[in-house]
């Protein structure tokens, strides 16, 4: 057995999920280490997207605190517009995009503009950023957020970027061209799309947590996919990567 | 610029961000601005603050590095010093709204903000069918943005404005089109040669701007590319300092109000702002526009 963070975990999971020679909308934090973990494991002819207008494939060298900072542009594939980067989702170009949130729900939709009602908010959140359109273009939508009660709830209060709507084939019928949330990643577990509601079911637990911490953690009724299992440890080759990558050890603790 | 213009204060996102003329408007006490822009950071917060903006068009609000925006939440939720319209948006489509009023186009139909709520609190942007094809195919319709005037910050100009930019752009180039004036910081002025040798690299051709400042370090704390590095610690002393609107009238006082202009601004950061110069040197190889 190999030692890893929680934090780790994620990243390698968000990983798995890239596949090689895919084009990625990156974003920031974790995703951006995942991306270069996939790089460095099974993905090298992975692209990286930024919505600022930057294309990359190597990861960024140095730190980064937002996408435009000077190490995501020296040596990127492309530095360019906003348009031309995002004309990449809307041309249907994109195969996978990573966004994160302050509430989702069980039909994964993703609220990151208003609790409450939107025309007098108890708490007004930053917004959308591109965060809808990576939503409803993209051909899988990677979802990254933290697991508690009041983040997994039933109903969002405003759906800033669509999952599946109101389930089942609401999604379609909205116009939507993009495939929807393939999976969602929290800190205790992982969470897939199922049926044919589109609801979302437990896949897998991670290491260390159990079934029934998840379910007390989620708002709605968390039903479990068939093959519900334990989410698979790092192995040495991924935390490898993580390493060389997370050079301070920023995610190790 | 008059009280009540829509302004673009940057368009790139988190580059690039025209700090020294959002504390200039501050300065000078505009007001009921509608500030239009995808993101730029914290110089939203601080203009909603101050109570000189009525209106945010835009798709992101906040302090990229921080966190939340204290004044705009103070604002939004409280309405303190005033409440605000917010016009949301997503990026994308704020995007093809400058694309829509800089090229003529009354609106352009986008698929990308289909399913979000955010149709339901901008009721500018309209749900339509495709007439193109016999099944039903949603879109929704996005109209022409036109703001007053666009500040942007660029590398280098000559004294006509002819500026050239590098590295990601975000929505530089639309919303400065689709402006009625458009307002360039340069961080250095130089000879019309320099500009001519290189017209691929021009984002905006000096017949179309209506101002030139040389303003070193104008985006500061936001970086420039191959000029000056992000001032990350400045963000946070600001994310910091403006948690209660006492700390904020403080804030704005000592790095806004109380300085005569930017180049007070740079004085008073010192040896801060000389640590965030670029010394490194990344040149691209040069492009040969020769005839024969």
């Amino acid at each position: 057995m190999h030692e890893y963070s929680t934090q780790e975990l994620m990243i390698i999971a968000a990983a798995r999920q890239i596949n090689d020679g895919e084009r990625i909308f990156v974003g920031m934090r974790l995703p951006i280490t995942a991306y270069g973990v996939a790089r460095l494991t099974h993905a090298p002819n992975a692209v990286g997207l930024f919505e600022s207008g930057v294309a990359r494939y190597e990861p960024a060298e140095d730190m980064l605190y937002t996408m435009c900072d000077g190490p995501n542009q020296l040596g990127a594939a492309w530095t360019t517009g906003l348009i031309q980067i995002m004309g990449l989702l809307s041309g249907g170009r994109v195969h996978a995009g990573f966004i994160g949130g302050a509430e989702i729900d069980r039909f994964a939709n993703i609220n990151t503009s208003y609790i409450g009602d939107f025309e007098n908010p108890t708490t007004k959140l930053p917004g959308s950023g591109g965060a809808p359109d990576i939503a409803a273009m993209a051909e899988r939508l990677i979802v990254i957020i933290n697991h508690q009660k009041h983040r997994l709830v039933e109903k969002v209060d405003f759906i800033t970027s669509p999952g599946y709507l109101t389930g089942g084939d609401a999604r379609k019928k909205a116009g939507l061209p993009g495939g929807g949330p393939s999976v969602v990643i929290t800190d205790r577990a992982i969470l897939r799309p199922h049926g044919p509601e589109n609801e979302l079911h437990l896949a897998s637990v991670h290491p260390g947590h159990t079934v029934e911490e998840v379910i007390e953690n989620t708002s709605w009724e968390l039903k479990s996919t068939p093959d519900l299992g334990e989410t698979p440890a790092p192995t040495k080759d991924e935390l490898d990567a993580l390493h060389r990558i997370d050079k301070e050890g920023f995610w190790r603790s | 610029m008059p009280d009540g213009a829509s302004i673009v204060l940057g368009a790139a996102l988190e580059n690039a961000i025209p700090f020294a003329a959002t504390h200039e408007l501050i300065r000078q006490g505009k007001c009921d601005l509608n500030v239009v822009a995808p993101i730029s950071d914290i110089s939203t917060d601080m203009m909603i603050g101050t109570g000189c903006v009525a209106e945010v068009t835009g798709a992101w609000v906040g302090n990229v590095s921080g966190g939340m925006g204290h004044n705009f939440r103070r604002a939004t939720e409280h309405g303190e010093p005033h409440p605000i319209k917010v016009h949301d948006y997503s990026n994308f489509t704020i995007g093809m709204a400058f694309f829509a009023g800089a090229y003529g186009l009354p609106y352009v139909p986008v698929k990308s903000i289909l399913g979000s709520d955010i149709i339901k609190s901008n009721p500018q942007i309209k749900l339509a069918e495709n007439p193109f094809v016999d099944e039903p195919d949603p879109v929704a319709l996005v109209p022409a943005l036109k703001p007053d005037v666009a500040f942007l910050v660029v590398q280098r100009a000559d004294r006509a404005g002819n500026s050239h930019i590098w590295g990601s752009t975000g929505l530089t180039q639309e919303a400065s089109i689709a402006s009625e004036k458009i307002i360039v910081l340069a961080d250095e002025i130089v000879e019309p040669e320099v500009i001519a040798s290189d017209p691929s690299r021009v984002l905006i051709p000096g017949f179309g701007v209506n101002a030139v400042c040389h303003i070193p370090a104008a985006s500061h704390p936001s970086p420039l590319i191959g000029r000056w590095k992000r001032d990350n610690a400045f963000f946070h002393h600001y994310h910091q300092e403006t948690r209660e609107p006492d700390g904020f009238k403080r804030w704005v006082g000592e790095w806004v109000r109380d300085l005569p202009d930017h180049d007070a601004y740079r004085t008073k950061l010192g040896g801060e702002l000389e640590e965030l110069r670029v010394e490194g040197e990344a040149f691209s190889a040069p492009a040969n526009y020769a005839t024969d």
